[in-house]
């Protein structure tokens, strides 16, 4: 019996959603650290307080996707998904000159300064990638039996891409690269995905 | 069986090497003292009558400070008396400086007996080190010397907006190891220009090898125009707002200073020929900036 509401090629697109997702989101908070020095320098606070938002939006992300999964999952609201993940990260590019210094000036100390900014800059497109990876197993998962297997292959792409965008972006990305060329990319990239995925749905109808 | 033999020949080898290697120092480095901070390790290391701060084991991978223990006063490093110089010799009685990078303090601390009238604002993002500076460095942080533990950038940002303004501003926030990489772009020099005083001073220890001393050098260009290039194990970069002082006039200020620099045994006429302002760089290297700074990976 399978319980799965998309069928086999659509669930490889999943596989390739949760990948991408979990690059999209290493990249963009290795990003974060040099978008934030400027104004909060890039003492062990700037880290500190960039690690802690992006474990704290995806956590609560994992949440909001299980439960997201309830009602009438599909890979097209997957698709969705990823789409506002991307969507939400593009304020980031505005928001990193003027406002960042305002923010720094009204709150001088260096940790709530960076956590503040963190937060208004990363948590909400983090919220929306973390949502990705739950939600792709309720796809998956064709019957009890197999549940296990399947949510350990998604944690192993998911998390084997996340290595792949901090390597990635770290080592080569910057190098080549202008910061917000990265991000739009990064965007881009999801937008397409999204697109794709919001396709294949169709298709299938 | 053949590989395990291999390994054990190449294994006594190296031994051998290291023990060579050891026998040909006159003596042995040993670790004085060790401070853990948020960011490092900040050892202290004594050989051969040299008391040295550095931040990996060994200093294996570069010095950030070194003293003489029966003449604390003399510089023991290349690159102190090449700050200094930039210093000394292209402003007349500078009052305001500020050093971003403490380091042992050397600069400071020979600041305080040269320019006495000065007021030295030093900052420092690493409590670790000032405690070490000043322990084992005889660092003195009593007025007029000044420090602020805080990022190098965001102090900067801090004194433009409330309208600061120093004669002389030294960089010296770099180490072999890693380059905080804000400290080093377009827009951050333009930040602590905006920090200079009408014919305000720049002097700024920055590396003299690898693909990054051509990025480097174009980024300060684009800042500060033509600037002294003094050169050794590293460079030190020299420029000042309204165009540089005529060699002559570097002269002329440092033979004022011939004695009171040969207590620290700095040699005046050598620190004079390394002024020079040849562009020894690839001027078509990009420039560094918050949107392209990756000086790490272009320092190999």
């Amino acid at each position: 019996m399978s319980t799965s509401p998309v069928p086999r090629r659509s669930q490889r697109l999943c596989y390739v959603m949760a990948l991408w997702s979990g690059f999209f989101v290493m990249g963009i908070e290795l990003l974060g650290g040099r978008l934030l020095a400027p104004n909060f320098g890039s003492s062990i606070y700037v880290w500190g307080a960039i690690i802690s938002v992006f474990m704290l939006a995806l956590s609560l992300g994992y949440l909001a996707g299980g439960r997201w999964s309830l009602q009438s999952p599909s890979l097209g609201r997957l698709s969705l998904l990823l789409l506002v993940a991307a969507l939400t990260a593009l304020p980031v590019l505005p928001l990193t000159g003027e406002p960042l210094e305002r923010l720094a000036i009204a709150i001088p100390d260096p940790r709530f300064g960076s956590l503040t900014a963190a937060a208004l800059l990363f948590f909400v497109p983090t919220f929306f990638s973390g949502m990705v990876s739950p939600y792709c197993v309720r796809l998956l998962v064709d019957d009890d039996s197999t549940s296990g297997r399947r949510a350990g292959q998604l944690f192993f792409v998911s998390t084997f891409g996340s290595a792949a965008g901090t390597i990635l972006t770290s080592f080569y990305l910057v190098l080549w690269f202008e910061v917000n060329s990265i991000l739009l990319s990064l965007v881009a990239i999801s937008v397409l995905l999204a697109a794709v995925g919001l396709l294949a749905q169709r298709t299938v109808r | 069986m053949k590989r395990a033999s291999l390994l054990g020949a190449l294994l006594l080898l190296l031994t051998a090497g290291l023990t060579g290697d050891l026998a040909l120092g006159q003596s042995l480095m040993t670790q004085v003292h060790s401070e853990r901070s948020l960011y490092r390790e900040v050892l202290v290391y004594e050989q051969d009558g040299l008391r040295c701060m550095c931040f990996t084991r060994q200093c294996r991978i570069g010095r950030q400070s070194c003293i003489e223990l029966r003449n604390p006063q003399r510089f023991a490093l290349n690159y102190t008396r090449m700050m200094l110089a930039g210093t000394l010799f292209t402003q007349d009685d500078p009052r305001r400086i500020l050093i971003i990078g403490l380091g042992g303090g050397s600069i400071p601390t020979a600041l305080r007996t040269l320019l006495p009238k000065a007021q030295v604002e030093v900052v420092e993002i690493d409590p670790a080190v000032t405690k070490v500076a000043k322990r084992f460095f005889s660092f003195n942080d009593d007025a007029p010397t000044h420090v602020t533990e805080v990022d190098g950038r965001v102090f900067v940002k801090r004194a433009a907006r409330e309208g600061r303004q120093y004669d002389v501003i030294l960089l010296d926030a770099f180490d072999h190891e890693y380059i905080p990489e804000h400290l080093l772009t377009q827009e951050f020099l333009q930040e602590v220009k905006s920090l200079l005083a009408p014919r305000g001073v720049i002097v700024a220890n920055t590396f003299s090898s690898s693909k990054l001393y051509d990025h480097e050098s174009t980024t300060y260009a684009s800042v500060f125009g033509t600037f002294y290039n003094l050169k050794r194990e590293n460079r030190v970069i020299v420029a000042r707002l309204g165009g540089l002082p005529p060699y002559a006039e570097i002269a002329q200020r440092a033979a004022q200073f011939e004695t009171a620099l040969k207590s620290f045994g700095a040699d005046v006429p050598s620190m004079l020929k390394m002024f020079a302002t040849e562009v020894d760089w690839d001027t078509k290297a990009r420039v560094l900036t918050d949107q392209y700074s990756p000086a790490n990976l272009l320092n190999h």
